[in-house]
């Protein structure tokens, strides 16, 4: 149980950066990006295939992501240039990488485990520090009976999608990031303030993808092979931890949504996890359980939301009836 | 400053619903001239100020900001030089973001935008000195996101946006129409002030008449896409209401109608 939930919090922190990406496009631009299914498989396979062919596996995922970064590009292009719906300008985006993935891999799977990849590399130079020791020993002496093989790709992928985080708050701050964020707030307005709404949809969405693609690659060399199909659904993945993490961690300030939407990926891994080890559900039920809790982090604020106003509205009531029978007394 | 040669603009021609939107429209603007425009629905106001925005592009005719023709300029590179203020109090600032963050988005509008950030020590103590000058207390809400800022305080926000940075030419579109009466007023005060601090060189186009009398050395009144009236200086400091709408009856030979309500 405890190596199942550390293993979702794990891949969850990976899985964050996708789900920061999505925050980019979804959110910040306003832009229901679909290309993220194709390029999150499209980091995954270009840095699998180039990891394969001896490219150092600290390029190999820059390249993956740059590769998103590209595929991203072209989506915004699409919808500017070619003024598509955004819609669907990512949908035919998606079905373009789906062989153009496959282009690049050769063959529908990508076998990582006999390289040396980021995650392996970290894991050795992890364990010559030590440092496991001392954590899984706090561990036992807390009760736990199994303890994780290593911490080190859990702290180092929390130190990098933590960095990512503030690279990201930083740069939704600066000129062009807040002329971006006014590309989804009020086209209108920051065109009439000189800024170029297509160039900024563009790189916008480019690196939206990016992130995506980084973390696909990222996720290719946990899981030790980049696989076509593993972006199916990635979009609704990245929509359920923006969702999630909002409705849980609140989103007031750009700092705060950015941390939410870690979270919420993570909280979602071990959601996933958890529904997975209940008896009469299986692994294929996956996104059917992906579906609902989305529904379920939609639905549920609302309905609170009302439940709270009714509450309020029937106190008020109450307490003008008081009121007015004290008056009819006086 | 600003000049117009030949422009016309034809919507959907060759149809039954063809519309002569502007036709030959000539007129130069010194600089720090203010010119209100007057004149009923579909005489052409709006799509003049859009041929000169450059949110639609003339069939024929060019414009000149600074002696630079902007004709074929796209809309983003053209707003370097012009501020702009719309009737909608919503359309002038983004919603989500805050006041700082909505001056910091107008401060970049004459400059490249890049990767530092937005809003800084300086740049705040700037923003609230000009917030100050409106008297409507934002300088103390600079961490307040626009949405939540009434329909009069937002224009406001737009029209100090629209100027701060000194832009050649400033427009505005039935920037008071949506307002109360009141609120109208307070920001028909602010235009007169900024654009006085500024000396900006403006174009106004309103529905009222009294606003078009009171504000600027200079009028236009507009009818079937052509300029059919402009007048400046003293004659336009003495004009009455119903000097112009005899004014009108004389040119046009007929009465203006439909709009005579809206109009006074």
């Amino acid at each position: 149980m405890l190596i199942a939930l550390f293993g979702a919090v794990e891949s969850g922190v990976i899985y964050a950066i996708m789900a920061l990406g999505v925050y980019l496009s979804f959110r910040v631009l306003d832009f229901p990006d679909l290309t993220v299914d194709g390029s999150f498989v499209t980091g995954a396979g270009i840095s699998a295939i180039l990891i394969v062919n001896g490219t150092s596996p600290v390029i190999a995922t820059l390249i993956g992501a740059l590769a998103g970064f590209i595929a991203g590009c072209l989506t915004g292009l699409l919808h500017t240039a070619g003024k598509i719906n955004a819609l669907l300008a990512g949908i035919l985006m998606m079905i373009a990488l789906y062989s153009i993935n496959l282009r690049f891999m050769g063959q529908p799977t990508v076998s990582l485990l006999n390289e040396s990849t980021l995650i392996s590399q970290i894991q050795s130079a992890w364990a010559s520090t030590g440092i496991d020791t001392g954590l899984n020993a706090v561990l036992q002496a807390l009760g736990a009976d199994r303890v994780p093989t290593t911490w080190g790709i859990f702290i180092v992928m929390t130190v990098l999608t933590v960095v990512i985080k503030f690279l990201l708050d930083y740069f939704l701050k600066t000129e062009i990031g807040l002329a971006i964020r006014a590309t989804g707030d009020n086209q209108k307005m920051i065109r009439s303030l000189s800024a170029n709404t297509n160039f900024l949809i563009i790189v916008g969405i480019g690196l939206s993808n990016a992130l995506v693609a980084l973390s696909g690659a990222l996720v290719g060399q946990l899981g030790g092979f980049a696989n076509l199909n593993m972006g199916i659904g990635m979009i609704v993945i990245g929509l359920a931890s923006v969702i999630i993490g909002e409705a849980l961690f609140g989103k007031k300030t750009i700092t705060r949504v950015t941390l939410a939407v870690i979270l919420g990926a993570i909280v979602y891994r071990i959601v996933v996890t958890l529904a997975l080890r209940v008896d009469f559900l299986e692994s294929s039920d996956l996104k059917l359980i992906t579906a609902v809790l989305v529904i379920a982090a939609l639905v549920t604020p609302k309905v609170l939301q009302a439940r709270r106003e009714k509450k309020r509205r029937l106190a008020k009531r109450a307490a003008l009836v008081e009121q007015k029978e004290r008056e009819a007394s006086a | 400053m600003l000049k117009i040669e030949d422009v016309s603009m034809t919507f959907n021609e060759n149809t039954p619903d063809e519309k002569k939107a502007l036709q030959r429209i000539n007129l130069e603007l010194e600089k720090g001239e203010f010119v209100t425009v007057i004149g009923s629905n579909g005489a052409g106001k709006s799509t003049l100020m859009n041929v000169i925005s450059g949110s639609l592009i003339p069939d024929v005719g060019d414009v000149y900001i600074n002696d630079q023709n902007v004709v074929h300029l796209p809309e983003y590179k053209r707003s370097k030089m012009i501020g702009r203020v719309f009737q909608d109090p919503m359309a002038g600032t983004a919603p989500s973001m805050t006041i700082e963050e909505n001056l910091a988005m107008a401060y970049a509008r004459d400059k490249k935008r890049k990767l530092v950030p937005g809003v800084n020590k300086k740049r705040k103590d700037h923003f609230r000195e000009y917030l100050e000058t409106l008297n409507l207390g934002l300088e103390d809400r600079l961490n307040a996101k626009v949405g939540f800022l009434s329909g009069g305080e937002r224009q406001a926000l737009s029209l100090l946006m629209a100027t701060f940075t000194e832009p050649y030419i400033l427009l505005l579109d039935e920037h008071t129409a949506a307002l109360d009466p009141s609120r109208a007023e307070l920001i028909t005060k602010i235009t007169k002030d900024v654009v006085a601090k500024f000396g900006l060189t403006t174009m106004m186009v309103t529905h009222n008449m009294q606003q078009a009398l009171d504000l600027g050395d200079r009028l236009f009144m507009m009818d079937k896409g052509q300029i059919i009236f402009d007048i400046k200086g003293e004659e336009k400091q003495n004009l009455t209401i119903k000097n112009l709408l005899d004014e009108f009856q004389r040119i046009r030979g007929k009465q203006i109608e439909s709009d005579r309500a809206v109009l006074g």
